[in-house]
């Protein structure tokens, strides 16, 4: 795997597992990937692989792990993290439908935000944050429910970005959309990372999407990297491992 | 039907402020409410209910607490006494309009004390998880072991008649159910993306318990709530039937029927009419709480 200089993020020999004993589920058997700053990264592989596991074990939300995770050479450890882990790292989910608290408008949801995030003028920074994302304010005391699912993951990404965070953690964030809504979203992020210089890592099973989002793309089959290409070479068809193949075949056919 | 400006401005999909979007909300509830035809009759009869207990010395034709051994087992219809007078010849209206404040006391009481335990116990045993949840759930169960008289009674017992005590031990044997109720939703609600999503804005476990998970748990609670009234209506005037709550010569509608149980064949209308009251006021919760589920439970997927 090709070495990055001073990685913004580094994993080394990451495990994580569900449940112990006998009922212990390997979802992820050592993974090991670094990112640059200002890089987007992706990770693909089919349901089951593991790859949001990574990103969950990232952001404290996976019960059990071992191996190293850095962010900014500083090791990450347990569940827990810091207030500065949060500034710095925020994670978009895949399903808009399911990550907005259905009783909190547009409005709760981001001022909660900016206030964790120790943010000031809280009212002038919302109006910015639906702006960056494409919403005007007339969006703004509005339910999920009165969402479409497009505007819903805006809201989303806008909340991710409250806290003007370095690097955004993607998971599926527009396999619950459709297609043309897709797109939107895909350039939004595409623009959000160009102007603030984000570092992503890119989740998907789609590797259409990730081959246009991503610089570099890691294979993932059964909790393992099998195979780490750049976008290019994807592109032309310079693969090795027959399981990217496979995943290239079924992609566009 | 043409539209007042401001039933547009409450059904408005697009509120430009907090106030318009909350009461929004609040109004399409109520819309919806105002179709159940049962619902409104339930909270019709509950409306009475306060008022009568409001104004009861206004509209209560006679001192409840008067005694008239000379007049004493009236029938229904005679004069002056609509619904005849009990066996101290005090004038069962009076009593029966006295007695809508003490139940209306015991119902507020126990809404306020059973399901805020429930709420609070629930929550924290879901969310925490581990050895938290297992020492509170096995309270919990144990709680739930009794039948709900059977402890209350015991309560009583040790704490001594009176319906502060018998409210008491009704909140007491009423929470249990609640924080099961409370648990389960938050089992569900915890490991949900919104919460994981606040929690990696670093949120604590206090505000998400009591900004994210209660707020989605207290529809649920509301509606058992108002199911439940009509049984803890039943339970106080239980007690009061046995004499171990409102103490004579107070006018609890339980404590009525105990009294008039004793003429039952000859005077039926003293222990009937409370029994009726008592009746229509459990009735009336049921139907409340009926028509607040189908507003209110998230499930149902309106919202």
């Amino acid at each position: 795997m090709s070495e990055v200089k001073n990685p913004k993020l580094s994993i080394h020999d990451l495990k994580v597992w569900f449940n112990s004993g006998r009922d212990k589920v390997d979802a992820v058997k050592s993974v090991s990937f670094e990112v640059a700053e200002g890089e987007s990264f992706g990770l693909v592989g089919e349901s089951g692989s593991g790859k949001s596991t990574v990103l969950r074990a990232i952001t404290g939300l996976a019960p059990y792990w071992s191996g190293s995770c850095k962010i900014d050479k500083a090791s990450l450890t347990g569940r827990r993290r810091s207030r500065e882990f949060f500034r710095k790292v925020q994670m978009v989910f895949q399903d808009p439908y399911a990550s907005l608290h259905p009783r909190h408008t547009v409005d709760q949801v981001l001022s909660e935000t900016l206030y964790l995030q120790g943010i000031k003028d809280i009212e002038h920074n919302i109006v910015r944050l639906l702006s960056n994302v494409g919403l005007t304010s007339k969006f703004r005391f509005r339910f999920p429910h009165q969402l479409s699912g497009g505007q819903r993951q805006r809201v989303a990404i806008a909340r991710a970005l409250a806290g003007q965070p370095e690097v955004l953690l993607l998971d599926e964030p527009t396999s619950a959309l459709d297609v043309s809504v897709q797109a939107e979203i895909l350039n939004l992020l595409n623009d959000l990372r160009n102007e603030q210089n984000l570092t992503f890592i890119f989740v998907s099973h789609n590797l259409a999407v990730v081959t246009h989002m991503c610089d570099r793309i890691a294979v993932m089959r059964q909790g393992e990297i099998v195979e780490c290409l750049l976008a290019d070479q994807l592109g032309r068809g310079e693969i090795s491992h027959p399981y990217s193949a496979e995943l290239l075949e079924a992609t566009y056919g | 039907m043409s539209n007042l400006p401001i039933q547009d401005w409450l059904l408005s999909d697009e509120p430009t402020s907090r106030r318009q979007a909350k009461l929004s909300r609040l109004f399409k509830g109520w819309v919806a409410f105002q179709t159940n035809v049962l619902a409104m009759i339930g909270l019709g009869i509950l409306l009475l209910l306060i008022f009568v207990a409001v104004f009861a010395p206004l509209l209560a034709p006679h001192d409840p607490f008067v005694q008239n051994l000379g007049n004493r087992l009236q029938p229904i219809g005679s004069d002056q006494h609509i619904f005849g007078t009990d066996s101290l010849g005090r004038d069962i209206l009076s009593r029966l309009i006295f007695g809508a404040r003490i139940t209306l006391y015991i119902v507020v009481l126990v809404a306020i004390i059973a399901p805020v335990v429930g709420l609070l116990v629930g929550t924290v045993s879901g969310y925490i998880g581990g050895v938290v949840d297992m020492i509170l759930m096995r309270i919990t169960d144990v709680f739930l072991a009794f039948p709900r008289l059977v402890l209350a009674l015991a309560f009583v017992a040790v704490l001594g008649a009176g319906i502060e005590n018998a409210v008491i031990a009704i909140s007491l044997t009423a929470w249990p159910p609640y924080a099961r109720i409370a648990r389960a939703e938050t089992l569900t609600i915890r490991s949900s993306d919104y919460i994981c999503a606040i929690r990696l804005q670093g949120a604590g476990p206090l505000r998400i318990i009591t900004k994210h998970i209660w707020p989605l748990c207290i529809s649920s609670l509301i509606i058992r709530v108002t199911l439940d009234m009509a049984g803890i209506i039943l339970v106080a005037a239980g007690l009061g039937f046995l004499g171990l709550g409102a103490q004579p010569p107070s006018p609890e509608w339980g404590a009525m029927i105990s009294e008039g149980r004793r003429f039952i064949l000859d005077s039926w209308w003293v222990a009937t009419i409370p029994g009726l009251a008592i009746f229509a006021v459990s009735l009336a919760f049921n139907l409340l709480g009926d028509g607040l589920r189908d507003v209110l439970d998230p499930k149902s997927g309106r919202s």
